[in-house]
């Protein structure tokens, strides 16, 4: 039934749905669809086409095959011949640069995008946006006059004031310090429950898709890989391509196995011993998969004393890096294996546990991967 | 001061602005934003004059607009008059030996622009047409001063191509260069001398006004 349902999807008022194809000038096959209110996250490296998409959305580029629509506009259809212009889609879009209006003062850079509101409604509200956006009292400042933070509230506001239908956000943070990013991110965050519009996040920062977004967009080489919650794509990903691009290094290739256990109805044979799985999905015995360990699911063991969870898939390693990050540190162990390719696995550990456990370059380590958390994948071809 | 050739010399100023500054602005937008096949020949086309001896351009403007030719022969059957020693036909000389120092300015101009602002002006829901006035034009406006200021005193000075087209009729073609020329070689010197001063506090500040837009641009992207 569930399957049914899926079936007649009755696109809601102000989805956005996006499928967008071509072979040149930046080849791309890309799908996905954002319901209003939810924040999607394209990610991608440099140069995989997420800002190609943006544009796309926003028709500043020519499409070749496929859709845009929002809501019961049709934006885009190539079937159809349709193809509306930037200005008549009612587009809130925040460029990378800002692309702000550099010889209009704060407010007049609102003001010219409230699609021809009467005045003096015009100047309220634009008021009013300044105001959102936590600049009041600037304006009156032009461009030149702003800190970036500043210009990408401008930003933000200009993209606002003509009621957009969908927000999209290109970098957004990409060109302000550290401190201000996180400033303007938490800003982002509040502001987005008020609005009831699809917005769509274009970064290559995984960390931010993760922190901002109700869902995340894979793209790679210009082609949508996989798209679901953040957890969902960091720590049960499609494939192994998603899982390397989501940033995960513990990825190993193993052999299926079945034993008849309730408890853990997979195994798997790696570094010399045997691993329990508790969740097997579509494989069945034999299948040569790709595992993942999300360093979530990687447990250092107590040095002084040993706890009961230490029976779940224990694993012994030699720390051959370590590398303390702040309040949390990355730890690179050396897996004891009989194999002819060394292993090795990556995890984080609050910083203080690694003190207190006396973690350094050289040690042998102890950690558990747990088995609820091991993740099994087809293996690429 | 000769009066009469002053005067002409504005009035042709005046018209080579009038035609110039919006063809100009046309041309330049076009080279500055839209890649066609063939754009370095027309890039190269329009800064020709500038390199071309004026008498070479004025002979062939002379060739080509003469009562025989095709252009002349248009003009003469819809206006009844020549093109050349006329004071239409220096105007279109004018026009010519000007096109680079209307259109240099103007394509730098409007190539400072980045796409982004405009692209950021349509999706705020401004059409071209208000783009161009809301957006472009205030923001290329010292690019189109410094053309402006350009065109106006150099059609002031020109002598070469004004001469072979126009000939030196007083008070049809002979402007306030020519009539300088025309008075040193009557050994009227004193006259040459204010006419000379006259073109010369114009030139200054034609390129005075360039010099100062030029600034203002830089000092406001920089």
């Amino acid at each position: 039934m569930a399957d049914a349902t899926r079936l007649i999807e009755v696109p809601q008022a102000g989805r956005l749905d996006v499928e967008i194809r071509q072979t040149r000038p930046v080849p791309l096959n890309a799908r996905f669809s954002c319901a209003p209110g939810e924040l999607l996250a394209l990610v991608g490296p440099s140069g995989s086409g997420k800002t190609t998409v943006l544009r796309s959305i926003a028709g500043l580029v020519p499409t070749i095959d496929g859709h845009v629509v929002s809501g019961e506009r049709v934006w885009f259809d190539a079937a159809k011949g349709v193809n509306v212009r930037p200005q008549d889609r009612h587009i809130g879009l925040v460029f990378q640069d800002y692309a702000l209006f550099p010889h209009l003062s704060a407010l007049d850079n609102v003001r010219i995008a409230m699609r021809g509101r009467p005045e003096p409604q015009a100047s309220e509200e634009a008021r009013a946006l300044i105001a959102s956006v936590n600049l009041q009292g600037l304006e009156n400042r032009r461009p030149d006059q702003l800190s970036g933070g500043q210009r990408q509230r401008v930003a933000l506001a200009r993209a606002l004031a003509g009621e957009p239908r969908v927000l999209l956000l290109d970098e957004p943070f990409s060109a302000v310090d550290q401190q201000t990013r996180d400033r303007l991110k938490r800003e982002l965050a509040k502001l987005r429950l008020r609005l009831e519009i699809p917005i769509i996040l274009v970064t290559h920062d995984i960390e931010e898709a993760l922190a901002l977004a109700d869902r995340i967009s894979v793209l790679y080489h210009g082609a949508t890989l996989e798209t679901g919650t953040p957890e969902a794509i960091r720590l049960t990903p499609s494939s192994p391509a998603v899982a390397r691009l989501m940033g995960q290094t513990n990825l190993f290739p193993g052999v299926l196995d079945l034993p008849a256990s309730e408890a853990a109805p997979g195994r798997l044979a790696w570094a010399g011993g045997t691993l329990e799985i508790a969740r097997t999905g579509p494989f069945r015995a034999g299948d040569k998969v790709m595992w993942l360990a999300a360093s979530d699911h990687v447990v250092l063991h107590r040095r002084d004393r040993s706890s009961l969870g230490e029976r779940e898939n224990p694993v012994h390693g030699r720390v051959t890096e370590f590398a303390v990050l702040g309040e949390q540190s990355l730890v690179t162990l050396q897996i004891e294996a009989n194999s002819e390719r060394p292993m090795a696995l990556n995890f984080k550990v609050a910083t203080h546990a690694a003190r207190r456990n006396g973690i350094a370059v050289g040690e042998d380590v102890a950690v558990s991967l747990l088995a609820s958390g091991l993740h099994l994948m087809p293996r690429e071809t | 001061m000769d009066w009469t050739a002053f005067t002409l010399s504005l009035k042709l100023a005046a018209w080579t602005c009038a035609v110039l500054l919006p063809l100009g602005i046309v041309i330049a937008r076009a080279l500055a934003w839209s890649s066609f096949k063939g754009k370095s020949i027309v890039e190269a086309l329009v800064m020709l004059p500038l390199v071309l001896p004026p008498t070479v351009l004025g002979y062939y403007l002379l060739v080509g607009l003469a009562p025989g030719s095709v252009a002349g022969q248009a003009f003469g059957f819809v206006t009844g008059e020549t093109l050349v020693f006329s004071f239409a036909g220096i105007v279109f000389a004018s026009l010519i030996v000007n096109l680079p120092f209307a259109i240099q300015p103007m394509q730098r101009a409007f190539e400072a622009i980045p796409m982004h602002v405009r692209e950021a002006a349509w999706v705020s829901g401004l059409s071209s047409w208000q783009t161009f006035l809301r957006i472009e034009l205030p923001l290329a406006w010292p690019g189109l001063v410094s053309a402006f200021a350009l065109v106006f005193a150099h059609t002031l000075g020109e002598f070469g191509v004004i001469l072979m087209i126009g000939g030196n009729i007083p008070g049809e073609t002979q402007t306030l260069s020519i009539a300088i020329y025309d008075r040193m070689q009557a050994f009227r010197n004193a006259e040459a001398g204010v006419m000379a001063l006259v073109l010369l506090v114009f030139s200054f500040f034609g390129i005075a006004i360039v010099h100062l837009m030029t600034r203002r641009r830089s000092g406001r992207h920089g």
